[in-house]
């Protein structure tokens, strides 16, 4: 009896030594994530209750919730009492949801496509890489450019096809200009979701669709009754992924519009005020905000996700 | 006692070599300190003779720098490095925050906008302090702005100003004269737009100028309002003087030229976008700052010889002539090795014989003077349309606010591009704007 509990106890040691062990190991990239995340992260929640200016950073005072939000004199400012700043979070969930929505579906189809045999696929498979692979502000430029009202690319193929009478101004027509963002980040991130969704394909098992074959199944119930749900954990993964990186949306939205307020991010919001107005304090702030959004959200949609998959194994 | 002996003699062994231990390091810090001192006094020497300065890289600036600084740098034996800096001016003033707000000597001179002397005036050394003299003969509305608090904190290499250019061959295809007016040249322009298009060139327009949401919109909308005398946004307080009669007056004209003379993608042009149209043959007129003229009639422009140049039309009959002020001034960054030296270096590449050479080029010197210069005359006739423009600009109200101009511009550029583009109505939008420029004022610059 007593040597059984000894053993238990040494089996007790070592899995806590293997605890210590992995800790251990992990060390150096928790002390790198201090450095280059934890630190600047809450230097930038410190720096949102002062009033800091970028040019002269040694000098500031603390004004509390000033930042966020403050009565003077009857009026209410600060970020919550900004509208802009609500433009500009209401642009990025539309953002984040018409882009998304889209690679999702495009991501899905080239996915499918690519998952076929055919003659020169791997070429295909390489090339529809393309897109993702340059970088966004050169891919950005190349697509303001063709999209310009007078000598643009598409406006010429538009007109030449009969599509529309006269050239429409892309980028300078505020009814266009976000679904014009919204497009053209789908067609650089849609190979990336294509890549996600494609590997998800390739680990399926072959036998269900020789069964659906064999009871002489029609391919769209096969997709919606097999493919579908087999490929969810893939299509969880790519929504996740693109929808962090498309609340904190930046380059694409700058380069292609500045600082427009049609087309305005959280994250083009908070630069601005960070570097433009040199607002150090109102621009933490901002950014400070951003993540509060940003983490709400993806909780949310993380407790929706597993509530999903509660209701299968059940 | 053999035991003992060994012992001791181990001991001995380790104090002997403790001791060797302690010689060796003791040579080797006598060394390298004998290396090091000679060492620290050459790279402080190095350091003593070295500059760094940021010039601008469109068109052939950088080339004209480098070749400036060359002569400098030889004639004092002082290394100059030039570091290159983006084209865009916000990216470059964001480019700078960064390395003074770190207080690096990275860059010693700096290239600065015209609205950026107050915004930098914490990072920046007062030039009279190492010349009194520094800033005479120059424009004085230029030094007048270049100074914050009595302090001259930037020294003027070239301005830019707003000007009109038009086609020529078009004026005279149709009978029309030049228009001194922007009434007279909405029509002029829309009748040569209709004839031409009837006449098949389907794509031209009447008038292109820069619409986007940036500074440049807040340039072309301060020339509109003072030509029909609406003022210029704030006044010598800072306080607005948007909201009035002429100033919604003015915007209404700009409105409605959207979608008729002007097309409707202007909303997002800069001025090399607006620049494309025009050179390509697809406007009638233009709104550009004086350094298009060089690029219009280059070799390989399909304008050349096809364009005139004429300072910006009147609001009506009663308005007058203007045009917004820019260009780029040179300061010497507070937390430089050899303020001295930069100074000498920023006064050199600023004076008159430098600025001449500048001029052959297309870059507006800054002293009255060389207006009157005869040979400068001879070869760019558009110098005289430069002078009477200058007679009549306006700078942008940077002096007079605090560190809040961006803050300011970017609100007064918002609201005339919900204007522009139908959003809005101009009174409406007038009067919103005038409380948050009060605002800002209220908070000196926060919201």
């Amino acid at each position: 009896m007593e040597k059984r509990l000894k053993s238990e106890d040494k089996k007790l040691s070592y899995q806590k030594r293997k605890g210590y062990c992995a800790w251990l190991l992990l060390l150096p990239m928790l002390v790198g994530l201090l450095i280059v995340a934890v630190w600047p992260l809450s230097y930038t929640f410190f720096y949102a209750f002062t009033d800091a200016s970028l040019s002269t950073l040694s000098n500031y005072t603390f004004i509390g919730f000033d930042n966020f939000w403050v009565n003077d004199k009857g009026y209410w400012y600060g970020l919550v009492a900004d509208p802009l700043w609500w433009h500009s979070v209401w642009n990025t969930i539309v953002f984040a949801i018409g882009s998304v929505a889209i690679e999702i579906l495009l991501g899905t189809i080239i996915a499918l496509v690519m998952h076929t045999k055919f003659i020169g696929c791997s070429l295909f498979r390489a090339a529809m890489l393309i897109p993702w692979t340059i970088p966004t502000v050169v891919s950005a430029k190349i697509w303001t450019w063709m999209l310009h009202d007078q000598y643009g690319l598409i406006n010429y193929l538009l007109i030449k096809l009969r599509l529309i009478a006269n050239p429409i101004a892309w980028l300078a027509d505020h009814n266009f200009t976000m679904l014009t963002v919204i497009l053209v980040d789908s067609w650089k991130t849609s190979p990336f979701v294509a890549m996600l969704i494609l590997a998800g394909l390739q680990m399926l098992p072959n036998d269900c669709y020789e069964a659906a074959k064999v009871d002489g199944i029609h391919p769209i119930k096969v997709f919606f009754g097999i493919t579908l749900p087999l490929i969810r954990p893939a299509l969880t993964v790519a929504v996740l992924f693109r929808l962090l990186e498309a609340l904190r949306v930046f380059d694409v939205v700058y380069i292609m519009t500045g600082n427009a307020e049609s087309t305005m991010t959280m994250s083009v919001y908070a630069r601005q005020n960070l570097v433009d107005f040199q607002d150090l304090g109102y621009g933490s702030a901002a950014s400070t905000m951003l993540f509060i959004v940003i983490f709400f959200i993806i909780v949310l949609c993380l407790a929706m996700m597993r509530a999903d998959v509660m209701k299968e194994v059940r | 006692m053999f035991i003992e002996n060994e012992v001791f003699l181990i001991f001995r062994k380790g104090q002997v070599l403790q001791i060797k231990i302690v010689h060796t390091i003791a040579i080797l810090v006598i060394f390298t300190n004998s290396m090091v001192i000679p060492q620290s006094i050459g790279s402080y020497a190095k350091e003593n003779n070295k500059l760094s300065i940021s010039c601008g890289a469109v068109g052939i600036e950088l080339k004209l720098c480098n070749a400036a600084v060359e002569i400098w740098s030889k004639n004092n034996g002082v290394k100059v490095e030039i570091i290159p800096t983006p084209n865009s001016s916000a990216e470059r003033m964001a480019m700078y925050q960064q390395i003074l707000a770190n207080q690096s000597n990275d860059i010693d001179i700096m290239q600065v906008d015209v609205v950026w002397p107050r915004l930098l005036s914490a990072h920046t050394i007062d030039l009279h302090e190492y010349d009194p003299d520094a800033g005479k003969g120059h424009f004085r509305e230029i030094i007048q702005n270049n100074t914050v608090d009595d302090k001259l904190l930037a020294l003027p290499w070239w301005t830019e100003l707003g000007l009109l250019y038009y086609r020529k061959d078009l004026l005279k295809k149709y009978h029309f004269s030049l228009p001194s007016t922007w009434e007279e040249m909405r029509t002029t322009a829309k009748a040569i737009m209709e004839k031409e298009r009837a006449a098949g060139n389907r794509n031209i327009w009447g008038y292109v100028w820069q619409g986007r949401n940036y500074e440049g919109l807040t340039c072309n909308a301060l020339e509109w309002l003072v030509s029909y005398g609406g003022g210029t946004i704030v006044d010598n307080d800072g306080k607005s003087t948007i909201n009035n009669q002429q100033a919604v007056k003015a915007l209404q004209m700009a409105a409605s030229w959207i979608g008729d003379i002007t097309p409707k993608g202007v909303l997002n042009y800069d001025e090399e976008e607006s620049r494309g149209v025009f050179q390509s043959g697809n406007a009638v007129f233009m709104r550009n700052w004086s350094y298009a003229w060089a690029l219009l009639q280059s070799k390989d422009s399909p304008v050349r010889d096809k364009v005139g140049v004429v300072v910006l039309p009147k609001g009506g009959a009663n308005g007058n002539h203007t045009s917004t002020l820019g260009g780029w001034n040179l300061s010497v960054s507070k937390y430089s090795k050899n303020p001295r030296l930069a100074v000498d270096l920023v006064k050199f590449l600023t004076n008159p014989a430098q600025q001449k050479l500048r001029a052959m080029y297309a870059y507006n010197p800054t002293y009255p003077q060389l207006y009157e210069d005869t040979e400068l005359l001879e070869i760019n006739p558009f110098f005289s349309i430069i002078k009477q423009a200058l007679s009549k600009a306006v700078f942008r109200p940077s002096a007079r606010v605090d560190e809040y101009y961006n803050r300011l511009s970017y609100q007064f550029w918002s609201a005339i591009h919900n204007i522009l583009s139908g959003e809005k109505d101009p009174g409406f939008a007038l009067l919103r704007l005038e409380n948050s420029l009060n605002h800002i004022k209220r908070h000196h610059g926060r919201l």
